[in-house]
C-alpha cells in the first residue's frame, strides 16, 4: 500500500473498499497525504479576537496553534518547540501576549513563529547553530486563508489554491455570513465534543445520507410526533417539534430536497428546500435584514435553506443555523466531533438561542438523535470486520458516466455526494505520491 | 384542608433527592417523570461554570416535552441504541439543604454524586454536582429544576444515554 494505483483500486465507481474505514495503514496515508494536500478547517477568527489570542486544534494528526499576530493576521503554527519537541500550548485557548515561551527551556517565539530569544545563547557560539534550519522557528503550516472569518489551512507548502479547491461551494459559507445583518459571525461558546468509535468518513457520508433519518431516528423523531399528537397538537409547537420532528419526513420529501455536488468532494443537501425551511419566524430579524440588505436581497438570503454542506475533507456547515461540525480523525476507528455555533452579529438573540438548541438536541453526547446515529456508525465500524465482502455500497442513483469535475444537481436521495467525496479522496491521496518508491506505512 | 406545606422537614427534602436517584437507577422513568412540574427544566451545562443556558450550547436544557420524549424513547421498541439497554447507578453524598423556605414552599439542595452508566462492555464514571430546586404544592414535593454540573463537562464523551 502506498502506491497511487493501490489507492485508486479502493474506489470502484459505486463501491468502496472496506479498508478505507478500518485499515490503520490507510489511515496513516490519509494523515500524510489527504490532510496535507487539502484545505482543512482550523477555526473562526472570532475565537482569537485580540493580538496574542490563540486556539489549539488539529489538522489531521498535526497539532496546531491558531494565533493572532501583532499585525492582526491569523497564523497557524505546528504546536511543537523546535528545540526538544515540547508542545508550546497545551490549553485549548488563551492569550500569550507578544510571544510564545516554551515552558521547558524558555526558548521564545514571536506569534508568527520566528525565534525571538534563547537563554544563555552564548552556549551555541561556534556550534553552527545559526545555520541550522530546524531550529529557526516554530513551523508554520503551508498556507492559511481567512475566508470571511473562517480559517482554513493547507499543511503542504505547495498544492491546490484555496479558491480552486472550494470553488462555488463557498456559497454556503457566504449565505451563513450574509445572514448576519452586519455581515459577520462570532463564535458562541465552546463546541460540543463528542467522541465516536468509528472512522471519520462515516460521519462525513451520513451528512448527505437522506435515506437514514426516518429509519435510524424513528425512536427520537417518530416518538416526538406521537407525543405531540397525543397532546392534541398544541400551538405554538414545542421547540423539539420544529427541530427533531422533520427528521421523520417521508422519502419523497428528501428526494425533493435535492443534492448538489461540486468538484473536489464538496456538496450539499437541500437545494430546493430542506428540513430547516419550516422554522418559526423570529421577531425583528427579517426587519433587521431588510434594513441591512434591502427587502429583495434579504429574502434571497433567507430563502436559501440548505441542509448540510460538506466541505471536503472533514467539516459540515449548516447555513440556516450557523453551525460547523468538525470531524477530527484520531485513528482509523476514532473520531472527535466538535460542533460549533456562531452568533449572527446584529441579529436578535433568539437566533443564537435556536442554533444552540439545535446543537444540544442533535449533536450532543447527551442528544437522543446523536445516540441514534452513533449507534449506527459504531455497528458499521464493528460490522465491517466480517469477511462477507470487501466492499461498501454507494450505488443509489449511480450512473456510469458521472463526472465529478462539474457541478451537478440531482434527486435528494442520490449517493452521488458520497461518490464525489471518494473521487476527491483518491485525487488528494495520490496528489503528491511518489510512485517510484513504495511508501512505508 | 390542613396546610401540609408547613410540615415538610429537611429530612423530607433529603429523602426526595435519594428517591429521585433511586428511580433513575431502577429505570422507573414514568414515575421519575411524575416528580416534575410541567414548567421544570433539566439543565446540564457544557462549559465549566456556564452562566447562560440559552444563548450558548448546553449538553442538556430540557423542558417537560423533551424529558417526556427522552423517557418514551428509552421505553420504545425501535430505540436501537438501547438494544441492549443501558444501566446507571448513582452514589450520593448527603445533600446540603441550601434553601429551606417551607412557608414559600421552596427548597434547594446541592448534592455531590458519582454517576456510573454502562452498556455492553463499556462503563463510564462521571462526577456530578447536582442542584435540585423543589417546590411544595399541597404538601407534595415536586421538581422545579435540576442542574447537573459535570466535573469534566468540557471533556469529549461518547454516548451518555441515561439521565445523570
Amino acid at each position: 500500500m502506498g502506491n497511487s494505483d493501490d489507492i485508486r483500486a479502493l474506489f470502484q465507481g459505486y463501491q468502496v473498499h472496506r479498508d478505507v474505514y478500518i485499515s490503520n495503514d490507510i489511515y496513516k496515508l490519509e494523515m500524510k497525504h489527504l490532510f496535507a494536500n487539502t484545505w482543512v478547517f482550523v477555526g473562526h477568527d472570532s475565537q482569537t479576537p485580540q493580538k496574542g489570542d490563540y486556539y489549539t486544534t488539529q489538522i489531521g494528526d498535526q497539532s496546531v496553534i491558531m494565533v493572532r499576530h501583532t499585525d492582526d493576521q491569523i497564523h497557524v503554527l505546528l504546536n511543537r518547540c523546535p528545540h526538544k519537541g515540547t508542545k508550546i500550548a497545551i490549553d485549548r485557548s488563551g492569550n500569550t501576549g507578544k510571544f510564545f515561551r516554551c515552558p521547558y527551556h524558555a526558548w521564545s517565539f514571536k506569534t508568527d513563529g520566528c525565534l525571538l530569544a534563547i537563554p544563555l545563547k552564548k552556549g551555541y557560539q561556534d556550534t553552527g547553530f545559526e545555520n541550522n534550519q530546524n531550529t529557526k522557528r516554530m513551523t508554520p503550516v503551508g498556507a492559511v486563508k481567512n475566508y470571511r472569518g473562517f480559517i482554513f489551512a493547507r499543511l503542504n507548502p505547495e498544492g491546490i489554491g484555496f479558491d480552486e479547491f472550494f470553488g462555488d461551494s463557498l456559497s454556503t459559507l457566504d449565505n451563513m455570513v450574509d445572514r448576519a445583518p452586519q455581515g459577520r459571525l462570532e463564535v458562541a461558546g465552546p463546541p460540543l465534543r463528542y467522541m465516536h468509535r468509528c472512522n471519520w468518513k462515516m460521519l462525513l457520508e451520513n451528512q448527505t445520507d437522506t435515506c437514514h433519518p426516518m429509519v435510524a431516528h424513528e425512536s427520537s423523531a417518530g416518538t416526538a410526533i406521537k407525543i405531540y399528537e397525543e397532546m392534541g397538537s398544541p400551538s405554538p409547537r414545542p421547540p423539539a417539534m420544529q427541530i427533531i420532528a422533520p427528521f421523520m419526513s417521508p422519502y419523497e420529501f428528501f428526494e425533493g430536497m435535492g443534492i448538489r455536488t461540486w468538484p473536489n468532494g464538496h456538496g450539499h443537501t437541500g437545494v430546493n428546500m430542506s428540513i430547516h425551511s419550516d422554522y418559526d419566524a423570529i421577531p425583528g430579524y427579517f426587519e433587521a435584514m431588510c434594513d441591512a440588505y434591502g427587502e429583495e436581497k434579504a429574502k434571497a438570503i433567507l430563502d436559501d435553506n440548505r441542509h448540510n454542506t460538506i466541505y471536503f475533507p472533514n467539516i459540515m456547515a449548516k447555513g440556516p443555523l450557523q453551525q460547523i461540525r468538525n470531524f477530527i480523525p484520531l485513528a482509523a476507528d476514532k473520531t472527535l466531533v466538535e460542533s460549533w455555533v456562531y452568533r449572527l452579529v446584529g441579529a436578535p438573540d433568539q437566533l443564537v438561542a435556536m442554533s444552540s438548541m439545535y446543537n444540544r438536541m442533535i449533536n450532543a453526547p447527551t442528544s437522543i438523535v446523536g445516540h441514534d446515529d452513533l449507534e449506527m456508525y459504531e455497528r458499521a465500524q464493528e460490522g465491517l470486520g466480517a469477511n462477507s465482502s470487501d466492499w461498501v455500497n454507494l450505488q443509489r442513483l449511480y450512473a456510469e458516466d458521472e463526472d465529478y469535475s462539474t457541478e451537478a444537481v440531482e434527486n435528494g436521495t442520490t449517493e452521488r455526494q458520497m461518490r464525489n467525496q471518494f473521487d476527491a479522496w483518491v485525487k488528494f491521496m495520490t496528489y503528491d505520491m511518489d510512485d517510484t518508491t513504495a511508501e512505508q506505512t | 384542608m390542613e396546610d401540609m406545606t408547613q410540615q415538610i422537614t429537611r429530612d423530607d427534602i433529603i429523602d426526595f433527592i435519594y428517591q429521585e436517584a433511586r428511580m433513575l437507577d431502577e429505570g422507573r422513568y414514568d414515575e421519575w417523570l411524575s416528580l416534575w412540574l410541567e414548567s421544570g427544566i433539566y439543565w446540564m451545562p457544557l462549559d465549566y461554570k456556564q452562566s447562560d443556558p440559552i444563548n450558548a450550547t448546553s449538553l442538556l436544557y430540557e423542558d417537560h416535552f423533551m424529558l417526556r420524549l427522552r423517557v418514551e424513547r428509552l421505553n420504545g421498541d425501535r430505540t436501537f441504541s438501547q438494544k441492549p439497554k443501558s444501566r446507571c447507578h448513582h452514589v450520593l453524598q448527603r445533600p446540603f439543604v441550601d434553601i429551606f423556605e417551607p412557608n414559600e414552599g421552596h427548597f434547594q439542595t446541592n448534592t455531590s454524586m458519582h454517576y456510573i452508566e454502562t452498556r455492553l462492555d463499556e462503563q463510564i464514571l462521571l462526577a456530578l454536582t447536582v442542584t435540585h430546586d423543589l417546590k411544595a404544592e399541597d404538601g407534595k414535593l415536586q421538581l422545579a429544576g435540576k442542574k447537573v454540573e459535570l466535573l469534566n463537562s468540557d471533556a469529549a464523551f461518547g454516548n451518555i444515554q441515561l439521565l445523570p
